[in-house]
């Protein structure tokens, strides 16, 4: 599963740990994320987001 | 620092922190301030506190115009420390149970600086306070510079409390943008270059929101320095040229050196620049401050770096900027390095793979010199600066 980048403050969403913040479980890929989740860390939208290199 | 009133009913309360030279890591050689702002309506409500040794000036200054107890709201446009130090004295002096409004990130990370159950209210992106004659509108300006950071309008007088944005270290007599003049331009160029280059991005969105929603702006009020009240155009069209990372046919020839050898070889560099007709400027990092530095990399074309090869590595001052430099992610730049070096002569190439990492366009392998540059050495350089001159002008 990939791993995205926030553009804007840099956080990583990593799909093996999930976003503990958000009520995210661990195992949830990011395309499985819901529409309105937010980065954690700067709140961006997932638009915001780009799939790590 | 007396109350100084910046419109009728509205203060600036903050505090001038003359002497402070080292801000964290910037060099502040004619000091700061940290401006806090009080509005007197029907509601009382203060925007952003200050330094946490500042706080007696900051009540000080509220106390002559308001009883302190009598501020009805508190907002906290940023959360770092220069601004919200201050406020657990604040609130432990007007009342715990107020309302402090700020973005739903700045709760976050005021409950992360503060262990205190306060009152927050978090605001929406467009949000609006009403405080009986006028209101307060707000606006998110995620990481510019922080995840928490907004701005604060007040409608009815297009005044924009914008934060750290706009902001200059600048503590003098002046306080207003007309007071000051021009000079002014390079405290505000550095504190962009310093705090928010590696954000252009996002400062170009903020001003595209601004047409969009077509705000038109009275008085600019920054955190720190001067307010901006006889043309606040003129540090939005400043904020939007720096965005765009132009650059002028400027080189920069950034260094250290041991026994003056990386240094000559810097001199003959830009005597090479120089001959292409083209700006340059040679900084010697053990004298020039990287905070110093960092505002002239931001319009320079090619930023040429030096360093010795000390214990198979560079030297500390070349890798301070070089990480410095990295996090504030100057962009549409030329690089090439240089040094002197005794038997080994790792840094020239360790400085460039480093600037590869930050994406310059390097145009040279780099040119190393063992010991002393002769004369041969020193047209070597010569050349080299010419090269790199040729290239900012293409």
């Amino acid at each position: 599963m990939d791993r995205y980048v926030c553009n804007i403050c840099g956080y990583v969403y990593d799909p093996i740990e999930g976003d503990a913040d958000n009520d995210v479980v661990p195992g949830t890929a990011f395309d499985d994320l819901p529409d309105n989740w937010e980065c954690p860390v700067c709140g961006a939208s997932k638009d915001d987001f780009t799939k790590e290199e | 620092m007396e109350p100084i009133e910046i419109a009728k009913g509205i203060y600036n309360v903050g505090a001038v922190d003359w002497n402070i030279r080292d801000f964290h890591g910037y060099s502040t050689h004619n000091g700061t301030t940290y401006n806090a702002f009080l509005i007197v309506d029907e509601k009382i409500v203060l925007i952003d506190t200050v330094k946490k040794p500042f706080f007696d000036q900051l009540i000080e200054n509220i106390s002559r115009i308001v009883d302190p107890r009598k501020i009805d709201y508190v907002i906290s446009n940023h959360t770092e420390m220069d601004h919200s130090g201050g406020l657990p004295r604040v609130m432990h002096r007007i009342g715990e149970d107020k309302p402090i409004y700020c973005s739903k990130i700045g709760e976050k990370n005021l409950a992360k600086h503060f262990s205190q159950k306060w009152n927050y209210q978090a605001v929406e992106n467009g949000g609006t306070l009403s405080l009986g004659r006028r209101t307060l509108q707000f606006l998110e300006t995620r990481m510019l510079h922080w995840p928490d950071s907004m701005f604060t309008y007040l409608v009815e007088d297009k005044i924009l409390f914008s934060s750290d944005g706009f902001g200059q270290h600048y503590a003098g007599p002046e306080k207003f943008d007309d007071q000051v003049g021009d000079a002014i331009m390079i405290h505000a160029k550095k504190y962009f270059a310093n705090i928010l280059l590696l954000y252009s991005a996002n400062v170009l969105k903020l001003m595209e929101t601004v047409n969009e929603f077509g705000l038109e702006f009275n008085m600019i009020c920054p955190d720190h320095g001067i307010i901006w009240r006889k043309d606040p155009k003129k540090i939005l069209d400043a904020y939007v040229e720096w965005s765009q990372q132009k650059s002028g046919q400027k080189v920069l020839v950034v260094y250290d050196t041991m026994w003056n050898s990386t240094e000559q070889m810097a001199e003959k560099i830009a005597e090479g620049v120089s001959r292409e007709g083209v700006e340059v400027r040679p900084m010697n990092l053990r004298h020039c401050h990287r905070s110093d530095v960092m505002t002239e990399v931001m319009d320079a074309r090619a930023v040429v770096i030096g360093s010795p090869t000390l214990n198979n590595n560079v030297f500390p001052t070349v890798s301070d900027f070089l990480t410095y430099m990295k996090g504030l992610k100057p962009k549409n730049k030329i690089g090439a390095v240089f040094g002197s070096y005794g038997w080994s002569g790792e840094a020239a190439g360790v400085i460039k793979s480093e600037l590869e990492g930050m994406k310059f366009t390097m145009i040279d392998p780099g040119l190393k010199i063992q010991y002393v540059p002769d004369q041969e050495g020193n047209e070597a350089c010569i050349e080299f600066g010419r090269k790199i001159g040729k290239a900012v002008k293409t």
